[in-house]
């Protein structure tokens, strides 16, 4: 089912004048209202009226994180605060946390957006939701939360945490679609195996997954796990939470909004737009944003788009999977290494169970990277020999990866810690 | 003849193989010999125990990985010779051994040996005497 037809079906024609009339209406609001457009504009020599069409979007500045933190905490909000209906806060895991506020009309959209999402996953108002992330300043919960109820679902707001229990509501309530992380889904998946039930004790039918990379290999542990069809949902805080855009039936890119929020993929170094296909940092201006609208806001995630038709019939632009951010990268002597391309590793190792931990030191000049990797039981022996092969062939596949040599521990299952929310799987000790 | 041995997987840090032997002994379970495989990060316990189910299960339970193996329990003579008697009985039929651990006692050696086939080790060796 799609939930909006004239939008998400929308000629793209159509859809290039929506959001170019937007584009100038929010412009202008910025630059009348926020003192920190106005003057970046000014700076580039750009006024309002230079925006005629959704392709001059290139004139503008961009918008990072660090700008959201030196503007803390309304700065670049274009109401007053009495507008306000709803704080959100992105968690803030260097200082202080980012603000973003939102309107009555923002909340209205944001609902809007992930009810499209839920379409989007095969979703409807039938069904009922276990909303496991986490309730509060994180925009999961109330996100997905909001949506669910807009479509005309049922909702179980058990929030993020407290496994045994979620595993509890899962067989006696008969939720039929789960909302959560996706390393919290695999986490539920093992424990639910744990206490000796699978798929068929549960009603699951819909994994709706998101707020962390994810592997296509993790992808199917997870939807064997739980019996269910996994679906990828986008989003961050700063833009505006879950439901930016959601992967359709056809699994093969996710939907944006474009009709709220603009993308563009940036060539990192050089900042300039990006053909479809190729791999650059996603950026998005808000097309209808009231309380906080953002102009060409670096996200930092790293994907594609693909503007050609899809067979699920939405004309909405799609993007692929993140596959890593420009920021998780690490430089390791000089190599580029993302935590994502270990990862994809593990899945296609049968011995390795795809919880790792990855450790990056220094020892005297020389960068180190070892990853500790969570034997599966079903392969431990009691020949040295035979363990050694594993860790050897593990050791090798990555190294053939990553093109640089690391170091493979063996550790106990479950002694690597599970997360509840986005997963930690990167520890550098280096201090530079 | 063909007996089994419990092995566990256990991280090289201090305090891991007490972990272990807590669990057993928890269990009432009787260690009767111990071996240990190490590697820099992790090792092999191998054991013979009194009752080698109920300590898979409490040590499973103790979220220890832990499996039952069939090994070889042979006892030789404690005479010069008889354990190379037995190597050259067991490299004669194509048999590899992996590892092999005992003590000798009051003029007899019960061994603990792992080969690429068990069957057919027993049934060699007891040919030449060796039980």
């Amino acid at each position: 089912m799609i939930w909006n037809v004239p939008v998400e079906t929308m000629s793209r024609d159509e859809m290039h004048h929506l959001q170019s009339e937007r584009l100038k209406d929010t412009v202008s609001r910025v630059y009348q209202r926020v003192d920190f457009y106005r003057r970046k504009m000014q700076e580039l020599g750009v006024e309002p009226g230079d925006i005629h069409t959704i392709d001059d979007i290139v004139k503008l500045p961009f918008t990072t994180k660090k700008d959201l933190r030196d503007n803390y905490p309304f700065g670049l909000c274009s109401v007053p605060q009495s507008e306000f209906v709803r704080i959100h806060a992105s968690s803030g895991t260097t200082g202080k946390p980012t603000a973003v506020p939102h309107s009555r009309k923002d909340l209205d959209l944001f609902a809007e957006c992930v009810a499209r999402s839920i379409c989007c996953a095969g979703g409807t108002q039938e069904d009922t939701v276990q909303v496991s992330y986490g309730y509060g300043l994180f925009t999961g919960g109330l996100g997905l939360h909001d949506g669910a109820s807009r479509l005309g679902a049922g909702v179980i707001p058990a929030s993020s945490g407290n496994t045994r229990n979620q595993l509890t509501l899962m067989r006696d309530f008969r939720p039929t679609i789960l909302a959560c992380t996706p390393s919290y889904a695999m986490y539920l998946a093992e424990s639910l195996a744990d206490e000796g039930y699978g798929p068929d004790d549960i009603a699951l039918r819909i994994g709706i997954f998101g707020a962390e990379p994810w592997s296509a290999e993790m992808r199917s542990k997870i939807e064997k796990g739980l019996g269910i069809t996994a679906h990828d949902i986008y989003g961050l805080s700063e833009i505006m939470g879950p439901g930016v855009s959601c992967s359709c039936q056809m699994q093969n890119g996710l939907h944006i909004a474009e009709d709220h929020f603009y993308p563009e993929i940036l060539n990192p170094d050089t900042l300039e737009q990006e053909a479809d296909g190729v791999v650059g940092e996603l950026t998005f201006t808000h097309l209808t944003k009231e309380a906080m609208p953002l102009l060409r806001y670096r996200t930092r995630d790293l994907t594609s788009l693909d503007h050609s038709p899809c067979q699920c019939g939405r004309t909405n632009v799609r993007m692929g999977r993140i596959i890593g951010r420009s920021d998780d990268m690490l430089i390791i002597r000089g190599v580029n290494v993302f935590p994502s391309q270990i990862e994809s590793v593990l899945l296609e190792v049968p011995e390795a169970s795809p919880n790792y931990l990855i450790v990056v030191d220094r020892q005297g000049v020389l960068d180190t990277i070892e990853v500790q990797v969570e034997i599966d039981d079903k392969y431990f022996t009691d020949e040295l020999v035979e363990m050694e092969n594993i860790r050897k062939k593990i050791k090798q596949k990555i190294d053939n990866v990553l093109r640089i040599g690391v170091i493979v521990r063996l550790v106990e299952p479950k002694t690597i810690e599970r997360s509840q929310g986005k997963a930690k799987r990167v520890i550098d000790k280096r201090s530079i | 003849m063909i007996a089994k041995q419990l092995s566990v997987f256990i991280q090289n840090e201090p305090g891991r193989l007490l972990e272990i032997t807590e669990a057993l002994s928890a269990a009432n379970v009787n260690i009767s010999a111990m071996n240990i495989a190490e590697t820099a990060d992790y090792g092999i316990v191998r054991m013979i125990v009194d009752d080698t189910e109920k300590a898979v299960k409490a040590l499973k339970a103790a979220g220890v990985i832990a499996r039952s193996t069939d090994v070889l329990r042979i006892i030789v003579p404690d005479v010069p010779g008889s354990i190379n008697k037995m190597l050259i009985t067991l490299a004669g039929a194509g048999i590899n051994v992996s590892y092999m651990y005992g003590y000798s006692n009051n003029g007899e050696a019960p061994m603990v040996i792992r080969v690429s086939d068990t069957e057919k080790a027993a049934e060699v060796l007891s040919g030449v005497g060796l039980h």
